[in-house]
């Protein structure tokens, strides 16, 4: 069997003709099988979806509860056969609940690993390397320039500036879903417990993620304005990224801009978001993460989407490896 | 090596003042000599190594990796140091040895020569982590601008030792990187080192604006007056043969300007302002003293251009004699006499003006006969020559500044205590034809208002926001709609950088005008007469 027979890209998103149905579709199609509750991954309108219980459960708390026609829980490692094509859901370590998708049919595996990381995440369940065929993976991160540092360093370092800045607040942009919690449980981790201050959007996805045994400590909403702004001084509160050029931030004293985002390894990426405190931290895989994946699949042929293409498709090709850009189109810059 | 990286790297970022100084200040705390010593000269630009150069760099990364995944890596970055320090083949650590320390990177570049420094620079990038290395690379290929001053390093100096900068300033250029008898003295370990070297800065004497009804108080009698002329504050220092020219700040500048410091054979120290022309027939403008600015090195073409030549207003010593003690006066007369012996072409005398009351001086400062001036000077004549910004005995009176009706256009959002506002503005007047004219941005202001006008013009760029690049909006501007503002500015300059053709000296918004429609803001030409030339 061709591969591209088994999976290739459509409009609507990667598809699959013999079980008829695609993984991550941009548009409202019959079956979809979904990786994990991002947005550009995870999208309200579908027929009949196929994901983890986590991931349901997230699309339940961003769309509400009708997000699908019909849902169904898919277990980890478990397989299903859809159509006579046998689909298993493997961990990615992205966020909570997401997954590899490997998909079989007459001695051909294809896995499509949606986001992933390989650094440590006590949020998620940790990647599981799956061998196949062929490997179609992410490359958001997918140029030797992107190494991410061990995230425990990172939080060392914005630890010190609370310390040297005590009249400051320090303000981390962090996505709602995975990052927020990771970053939470980081500084947990590193001794943190004073309260953390969240931002309103990211209220209820902590909830889920406490709601699944992941204990985040004491969470304070950031609510007070006015003449209680002072009380933040000292303190770090989380918010989503795009918070920051809202009115919300003004309520803080004097704050200084943190990010926690793969992207802040570059400068001018910093610079320009007025960041004063790039956090390297990272849910997609770096550069490192990304070819030795690549290696461990043992997959004889690489499809390259969600990113950076070229340099990846080009380490492929001086290993020795096929290798070709899927072209996959509306996964955004995840920026996470 | 770490810690320095980090302070870099945070120095960049950090927009305030005050932030830059607390990094600075805990630096010097946590960091032990050598090390903190190096740092600082490496910020004060006090370090120089030419056998590292740019290309190297790319040669030897080239040699580690795939050329076209370097490419790709250096088109997304853009920075050479930046990528380089990135793409270099990670090492597991501690593998070759302990981390190199600062002190080591810059023994091992000072004492590198040209056939061995691409060996010494690749051992040294083989040691360090991701930051050390863009540390490392910026370090010896000296491009470390990082938006710290001379002035700011010396500033946390003093904040550090709890001294005031000025003693910093009268001792930098007799002290030499690592700094270990100035930390030492800082830190209350030693007595205040001696200063034996010669041509040293000595700090100067600044003057306070003259503020509403200051001058009532005051004898004009008691007082001097001469312009202020719209150059560089300079110290010129000539002693046992050393010659140095100071910014007012104490930077040395004698490097930029070869065809002045061949002039200077004298024993003598002078207090004047640096301009562009031949003082016997013409003073040109601030716009072609720009030329010669912030330049490392300048061509014989620049110096027959744009030769420079100071305008004396003040003597601190003659010979061995120190005479900042002396009144005003009696320098004045020294003054006069040491200028009259030196190269007419280089060196001239700040006139004094007669005046009887404040009202004529006020005349004159109304009406400078002269367009390089920017206002004038009030001395007493008594005063003796105090470092520092002592409040009584010098006052600058300035000219009125330009003002300019301007159509805002677009607004970017500020920094630190500010991101969360449109608080960077570019603004605009009317170019092209009368009936169908065009705005062309001018100029940009962030400062000049409220905060209350802050989150009113920061509230009318989100109401009316017609398109978006990255941090920056562009406004509603046109015939019909659109925001007024009125923008001060000290000067106009031409300018081959901006679309318009000139550049605003200091521009800050005076006044917001909603009231005003936006036909009547003011036209491209008013700015072109303001040229003066
Ligand atoms: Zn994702
Ligand atoms: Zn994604």
């Amino acid at each position: 069997m061709n591969a591209r027979d088994l999976l290739h890209p459509r409009p609507e998103g990667l598809y699959c003709p013999p079980g008829d149905f695609y993984i991550d579709p941009v548009r409202p199609v019959g079956r979809a099988l979904i990786t994990h509750g991002h947005a550009d991954h995870a999208r309200a309108g579908n027929r009949a979806v196929l994901a983890t219980r986590e991931t349901l459960d997230i699309m339940a708390i961003r769309y509400g509860e009708d997000f699908a026609g019909t849902a169904q829980a898919a277990r980890l490692g478990e397989t299903i056969t859809i159509n006579g094509v046998r689909v298993t859901f493997h961990p990615a370590g992205h966020v909570l609940g997401s997954a590899q998708i490997s998909v079989e049919a007459n001695g051909l595996r294809i896995v499509a690993s949606g986001d992933y990381k390989r650094q440590p995440d006590p949020t998620c369940a940790g990647f599981e390397t799956v061998p196949c065929d062929v490997f179609i993976t992410e490359a958001t991160f997918g140029l030797p320039v992107f190494v991410h540092p061990p995230s425990t360093e990172e939080i060392e370092r914005l630890l010190k500036s609370v310390a040297q800045f005590p009249e400051r607040s320090h303000i981390v942009g962090a996505y709602a879903l995975g990052k927020a919690q990771r970053v939470i449980t980081l500084l947990r981790q590193a001794g943190y417990e004073k309260p953390i201050f969240i931002h309103g959007a990211l209220a209820r996805l902590c909830g889920y993620y406490e709601s699944r045994g992941i204990n985040l400590g004491p969470l304070e909403p950031a609510t007070v304005e006015g003449p209680g702004r002072e009380s933040y001084a000292g303190e770090i509160v989380i918010g989503p990224p795009s918070a920051f050029v809202d009115r919300w931030s003004r309520r803080f004293p004097d704050p200084i801009a943190c990010f926690a985002s793969g992207w802040m390894r570059i400068r001018q990426r910093a610079k320009q978001r007025g960041v004063e405190l790039p956090l390297i931290i990272s849910d997609h895989a770096d550069w490192t993460e990304l070819t030795d994946t690549v290696r461990q699949t043992g997959a004889r042929e690489v499809w390259v989407t969600h990113g950076r293409e070229e340099a990846l498709v080009r380490w492929c090709e001086i290993e020795g490896i096929a290798a070709r850009p899927l072209h996959l189109v509306g996964y955004e810059d995840e920026g996470d | 090596m770490e810690r320095f990286a980090e302070l870099l790297d945070r120095l960049v970022l950090t927009p305030s003042r005050n932030g830059k100084l607390t990094l600075l200040v805990d630096y010097f705390r946590a960091v032990p000599d050598p090390d903190r010593g190096f740092a600082l000269a490496a910020l004060t630009g006090g370090l120089d190594f030419p056998a590292v150069k740019p290309a190297m760099l790319r040669t030897l990364v080239t040699e580690r990796m795939d050329p076209v995944l370097f490419a790709y890596s250096y088109d997304y970055v853009g920075d050479l140091a930046e990528t380089v320090s990135l793409v270099w083949p990670h090492r597991p650590r501690r593998e070759g040895g302990p981390a190199p320390t600062l002190s080591d990177i810059v023994q091992e570049l000072a004492t590198a020569s040209r056939s061995d420094a691409p060996a010494r620079m690749a051992g040294l990038l083989d040691r360090l982590e991701v930051p050390g290395r863009f540390a490392a690379i910026k370090l010896a290929t000296g491009g470390l601008r990082i938006g710290v001053s001379a002035r700011l390093a010396k500033q946390a100096l003093a904040a550090f030792g709890n001294v005031e900068v000025t003693e910093i300033e009268e001792l930098w250029h007799g002290l030499h990187a690592p700094y270990m008898e100035l930390f030492a003295w800082l830190e209350g370990r030693a007595a205040k080192p001696e200063s034996a070297a010669k041509a040293l800065f000595r700090p100067v004497m600044l003057s306070h604006p003259v503020a509403e009804g200051d001058l009532e108080k005051l004898d004009p009698a008691d007082y001097s007056a001469e312009w202020k002329w719209d150059g560089i504050r300079v110290q010129v220092t000539c002693e046992s043969g050393i010659s140095r020219l100071y910014s007012r700040t104490g930077d040395d500048i004698s490097g930029a300007f070869p065809d002045l410091m061949e002039e200077m054979r004298f024993e003598g120290v002078l207090d004047g302002e640096l301009l562009v022309g031949d003082p016997t027939e013409q003073t040109r403008t601030f716009g072609d003293l720009q030329q010669r600015l912030n330049r490392k090195t300048v061509s014989k073409r620049m110096m027959t251009d744009y030769p420079v030549f100071v305008r004396c207003y003040d003597l601190l010593q003659i010979g061995d004699r120190d005479t900042r003690s002396l009144p005003f006066a009696e320098r004045r007369k020294l003054l006069e006499e040491f200028v009259g012996r030196l190269p007419p072409e280089r060196f001239d005398l700040s006139p004094i003006l007669e005046f009887e009351d404040w009202k004529t001086l006020e005349e004159m400062r109304r009406n400078p006969p002269h367009p390089v001036v920017e206002g004038v000077m009030i001395k007493r004549r008594d005063s003796t020559y105090v470092p520092g910004r002592p409040k009584g005995p010098w006052f600058k009176w300035k000219r009125d500044p330009h003002v300019i009706d301007a159509v805002l256009m677009y607004a970017q959002r500020g920094h630190g205590k500010r991101s969360s506002f449109y608080s960077d503005y570019t603004f605009g007047v009317w170019s092209g034809d009368p009936e169908e004219p065009e705005l062309v941005p001018v100029g940009k202001a962030y400062f000049g208002f409220t905060d209350e006008e802050l989150r009113q013009i920061d509230k009318f760029v989100r109401d009316n926001t017609i398109d978006r690049f990255g941090p920056v909006r562009a406004v509603r501007a046109d015939r019909n709609q659109g925001l007024v503002i009125e923008v001060a500015f000290e000067g106009i300059n031409r300018s081959t950088r901006h679309k318009s053709g000139v550049a605003m000296r200091f521009p800050r918004i005076s006044r917001l005008r909603w009231d005003k429609p936006t036909v009547e803001a003011d036209r491209i030409e008013t700015l072109f007469d303001l040229l003066g030339d």
